[in-house]
């Protein structure tokens, strides 16, 4: 601990050049980190439920019926590809790129985020029309329950990526700023790792064992 | 006109006010509720009328409400527990003198009893424990580890206003609308909509789901502070035991939080949204309630009693002037109780229907989490062991606990046998049990550090006198009201009966009652005490800061101890580096140099969240959706609006510490030096004199 | 500025990296589905290892965590979750299973 660590968080730290911010951004990253293995564990009782779930459809429709694969492989490709935005866009920043690239990585970022969002929306909306709403089945409710937590998440990080958008306008390249973007860039991440989890467990898993 | 009126005000109306059911029909249930209520609302018209009289509205909203110092949070933290747990003594007297006034069904109905006992155990978790423990380890865990305030001060104080408007939630629902005849574990399907459509669960949802949310930032906020902001020196093996107990217990709330969020939640969806989580029909399963709610109820059992062992382990050795003994078979202890009490969830619900193996793989795991905890209990008994005991009023708490603990943990052992626990489950023996546990676990371990670091923070000892008043009389309350509830729960009363028969209970009903009297009285000593001791202030000031002769880094500085904590940070050499320091003479050095120090600027975001999402939960409670949309979009503006934010900090220059800092050493090395015989004497300014012999 | 230039390749090609992994992992995992339907244990353990892989190569290249001393911390942290997750969730399968069992007798 005593030596200067190059790389005392995870995700992209900021390193020298921006010795102060990597002192004062290392504890409140490391702040955020554990955050989200306690908002993991949100997510962990949610799949452990959607499991114990998955047959208690109640007669409504199931997993057959209502999963669109092509929807969801269209979904993984965006938000993964966002993933590799929101990287990129935090690289521009770090190694001070010219502005207009990290005005492009965010605004992709963005964009995928909210595609994302509107066929997720297209998708619950779709089920709905075949009588797949949570007030159906316990099942439903288990799906319910999990999904939209993840849609939530990923519009919170959009609300957040404009927010820090707008900031990097008025207060400008600040290591405080730029300590947050590295914070939504885990977040991001975060939330890529549960989508793994989410089309493994409930979309093949569902379909598998539904 | 009527449909306008019921959306803007949702399902409030004049029948949520209990003076309504007064009028309608005045009998001693509505008597009692109207009292409760007109109780909550002279309270507050007092606090406001002492406030404005004494014109201390300005001080309380520019020293306290928008502080970010922990020492002033810690503090806020213990006054709202204190007062959360007059409530919930005073509950726990009407429900045994409801039960003393047997057989028959005694003078509440069973709604309102049902109330009591729900309100009561929401609040002495919720609102009475975590608080009082987390007020505590926020005043003390930086002033252990050598730190200038916790890692994210701010954050800090909006978890103090998320607890304390959940708390206040339980307040209101005192005077408009009733609280959940749940109990405080709220199991569906009878806190479903279908069973119970009022507003009852609702208020116990949401105060859960916000104080949770407040617990789980303070868990990341010490796991932080601990792990990254101890003094140069200071490696894990020479932390303070107290701060390993709390570090493990932020890992619990980090980790068992979430279980109830979701909990509570999934109840809210069912309730609100028609979902099928826990419902009776359309294949929810209520059971996984039940497993999600101990999910995190057993880690929260730990993570209240962890601190508490902390407290002990620092008063024991204190108080002994000893090194603590065993602290590395303490170190693993705690870390294998955290760890365990993920593996046991299970025995709050052995009787419902799994398999014998399944129910005899946690009851074992249950009985081996008593090995590191009796692991604990040697540890201690040595520390006292041939150690120069001072019978100070913490010392009497971690006696009586000694003795009580080990019997309310060898019950605990009786219960993980499933097969016991199939005769006395939902008896009265695990509410001795569980009291048995809780109080002279947890309680007393509180009262105990709130007179041991009282002096740390106000400058002035309690008086010992009615300190050892208040011990005997919680000892002895604690004993008369609960231990004749092993016998009524072995002889078969059930908990939570609002009326009862069976004429053989009645003596022991008679003696909880009278005990519960003395528990109230040993509340009235811990105002008393406190009263006293405000009065006497001026004949037990302990300016230089070490009354007891502490081992830890946080005697080492004046009391109250100055907003930065320390003039300079400390560099650490040992464990119980101050007692290692004392020995070597070389305490209260006079450093080179000084430097600016950066401190946290005060903010009102904490305050400003708390009325939020108070008005936030109570249109959720009363279906006033345009304003429960309202405060959610405030709710998020007001966290933008604050991150805008950048000048969250202020210096203060080198030359105010060095003066404050010279002033305090030259007290320091002009004050007489006490022995511990006269710890309680008016001599005692803060200065020990070391022992001569140094025991080991 | 050259040190800064290597760097900034060195990053970006780690993030590319993982990209690429991912979205290989991604194809196959849904190839597997569409060839194989998603109907037999055997197709659905390939997907969840596949799925597995992913997490650890978006772990070690968008997350940057491995085993060097100075993230060990960070490990520490992911694995004691995973611990932690581990009891839960198989307690809650086991235990709910069990009780639907024993109700239904499946």
């Amino acid at each position: 601990m005593k030596r200067a660590p190059t790389h005392s968080y995870p995700g992209i730290n900021l390193g020298e050049r921006h010795a102060s911010a990597h002192k004062a951004s290392e504890v409140v990253t490391f702040g955020f980190w554990v955050f989200l293995m306690s908002d993991l564990v949100y997510f962990g009782l949610m799949f452990a439920t959607y499991i114990t779930m998955i047959d208690a459809q109640a007669g409504g429709p199931g997993p057959h019926e209502l999963f669109d694969l092509k929807s969801i492989f269209a979904q993984t490709l965006i938000l993964l590809t966002s993933s590799l935005t929101v990287g990129l866009a935090m690289l521009a920043l770090k190694y001070n790129l010219p502005r207009a690239r990290i005005v492009l990585w965010f605004g992709v970022t963005l964009a995928l985020g909210v595609s994302f969002l509107v066929l997720e929306m297209r998708d619950f909306l779709a089920m709905a029309e075949k009588g797949g709403i949570p007030q159906r089945s316990g099942f439903l409710s288990a799906y319910y329950g999990l999904v939209p937590l993840h849609g939530l998440h990923v519009a919170a990080g959009c609300l957040w990526l404009i927010v820090l958008g707008v900031q990097l306008r008025v207060m400008g390249m600040t290591d405080l700023v730029i300590s947050r973007v590295m914070r939504l860039a885990l977040f991001w991440h975060f939330l890529d790792l549960i989508w793994i989890g989410i089309i493994t467990i409930v979309y093949f898993g569902g379909l598998t064992y539904g | 006109m009527t449909s306008t009126v019921s959306s803007f005000f949702g399902r409030l109306n004049w029948d949520a006010l209990p003076i309504t059911g007064l009028i309608r029909d005045p009998n001693a249930n509505e008597i009692v509720a109207n009292v409760a209520a007109g109780i909550v609302i002279v309270g507050v018209v007092a606090v406001v009328g002492l406030l404005t009289v004494f014109r201390l509205w300005g001080p309380l909203w520019r020293d306290w409400l928008t502080s970010a110092d922990h020492k002033k949070i810690g503090i806020m933290y213990v006054v709202f527990a204190i007062v959360m747990l007059a409530r919930g003594v005073l509950e726990g007297v009407v429900m045994r003198a409801q039960q003393a006034a047997g057989p028959g069904d005694g003078f509440l109905e069973a709604e309102h009893f049902a109330e009591l006992f729900s309100t009561h155990g929401t609040i002495m978790i919720f609102f009475v424990a975590v608080p009082f423990v987390f007020g505590i380890a926020n005043f003390v865990v930086p002033l252990m580890i050598g730190a200038r305030d916790v890692a994210f001060p701010v954050m800090n104080q909006i978890s103090l206003g998320l607890t304390v408007s959940a708390g206040m939630m339980l307040m209101v629902s005192l005077v408009v609308g009733e609280f959940s005849t749940g109990g405080w574990t709220a199991y569906p399907p009878y806190t479903g909509a279908a069973f119970n459509p009022g507003v009852g669960p609702d208020y116990w949802i949401w105060a859960i789901v916000v104080s949770g949310i407040g617990t789980t930032l303070t868990g990341i906020n010490f796991a932080v502070t601990i792990y990254k902001l101890r003094a140069p020196g200071m490696g894990f093996m020479r932390m303070p035991m107290y701060c390993w107990t709390i570090i493990c217990s932020s890992i619990l709330i980090i980790f068992a939080m979430p279980p109830l969020g979701v909990a509570a939640l999934l109840l809210a969806a069912d309730r609100y949204l028609d979902f099928h989580f826990f419902t009776n029909d359309l294949g929810g399963n209520m059971m996984n309630y039940a497993n999600l709610f101990w999910l995190f109820g057993h880690p929260e059992v730990y993570l209240l009693v962890l601190p508490a062992y902390g407290i002990y382990s620092e008063v024991f050795a204190t108080f002994s002037a000893k090194r603590l003994y065993g602290y590395n078979s303490l170190v693993i202890a705690t870390m294998s109780i955290a760890i365990m009490s993920f593996t046991v969830w299970l025995h709050h619900f052995f009787t419902m229907g799994q398999s014998a193996l399944i129910n005899a793989v946690f009851g074992i795991a249950t009985m081996l989490i008593a090995i590191p905890t009796g692991v604990k209990v040697y540890d201690w008994m040595a520390t006292l062991w041939r150690g120069r005991i001072r019978f100070s009023v913490p010392m009497l708490y971690g006696l009586s606990f000694l003795m009580l603990f080990v019997i309310g943990g060898l019950s605990g052992v009786i219960l993980a046998n499933p097969t016991v626990d199939y005769q006395v489950h939902n008896t009265l023996f695990l509410v001795a049990h569980f009291h048995n546990v809780l109080l002279p676990g947890v309680l007393f371990g509180l009262l105990a550090a709130y007179n041991y670091w009282f002096p740390k923070a106000f400058g002035f000892r309690l008086n010992e006198f009615w300190g050892r008043v208040t011990v005997a009389l919680w000892t002895f309350g604690f004993m008369l009201t609960f231990l004749p509830l092993y016998f009524v729960g072995l002889m078969g009363m059930p908990r939570r009966s609002f009326s009862w028969e069976d004429p053989s209970f009645h003596p022991y009903m008679i003696v909880a009652v009278i005990g519960a009297m003395v528990i109230l009285a040993a509340l009235l000593s811990v105002l008393v005490q406190l009263w006293v001791s405000i009065r006497d202030r001026n004949k037990t000031r302990v300016p230089v800061g070490d009354p007891w002769d502490g081992r830890t880094l946080e005697w080492s500085i004046p009391s109250p101890p100055p907003p930065y904590n320390f003039a300079i940070i400390p560099q650490v050499t040992d464990r119980d580096d101050f007692a290692a320091t004392k020995e070597r003479r070389m305490a209260y050095p006079t450093p080179d140099a000084y430097e600016d120090i950066e401190m946290p600027r005060n903010t009102g975001i904490g305050f400003i969240l708390c009325v939020l999402s108070g008005i936030w939960m109570f249109a959720l409670v009363w279906w006033i959706w345009w304003l429960a949309a309202l405060m959610t979009v405030l709710i998020i503006l007001a966290i933008i609006v604050w991150s805008f934010d950048t000048s969250t900090e202020f210096i203060i220059p080198a030359e105010d510490v060095r003066k404050e800092h010279e002033a305090w050493l030259a007290l320091a090395h002009s004050a007489a030096a006490v022995d511990r015989d006269l710890e309680e004497a008016p001599e005692n300014r803060g200065l020990a004199r070391p022992d001569l012999e140094v025991a080991t | 500025m050259d040190k800064r230039t290597e760097m900034h390749r060195r990053e970006r090609r780690r993030y590319v990296i993982g990209y690429g992994g991912s979205l290989l992992l991604t194809l196959a995992v849904f190839a597997i589905a569409y060839h194989f339907g998603i109907e037999t244990t055997g197709v659905y353990l390939t997907i969840g290892l596949l799925g597995l892989a992913q997490l650890i190569v978006q772990l070690v290249y968008f997350l940057h965590i491995d085993r060097r001393r100075s993230s060990r911390e960070d490990l520490d942290l992911i694995l004691f979750s995973t611990l932690v997750l581990l009891i839960i969730i198989l307690g809650t399968v086991w235990i709910l299973g069990n009780l639907a069992i024993r109700m239904h007798g499946m």
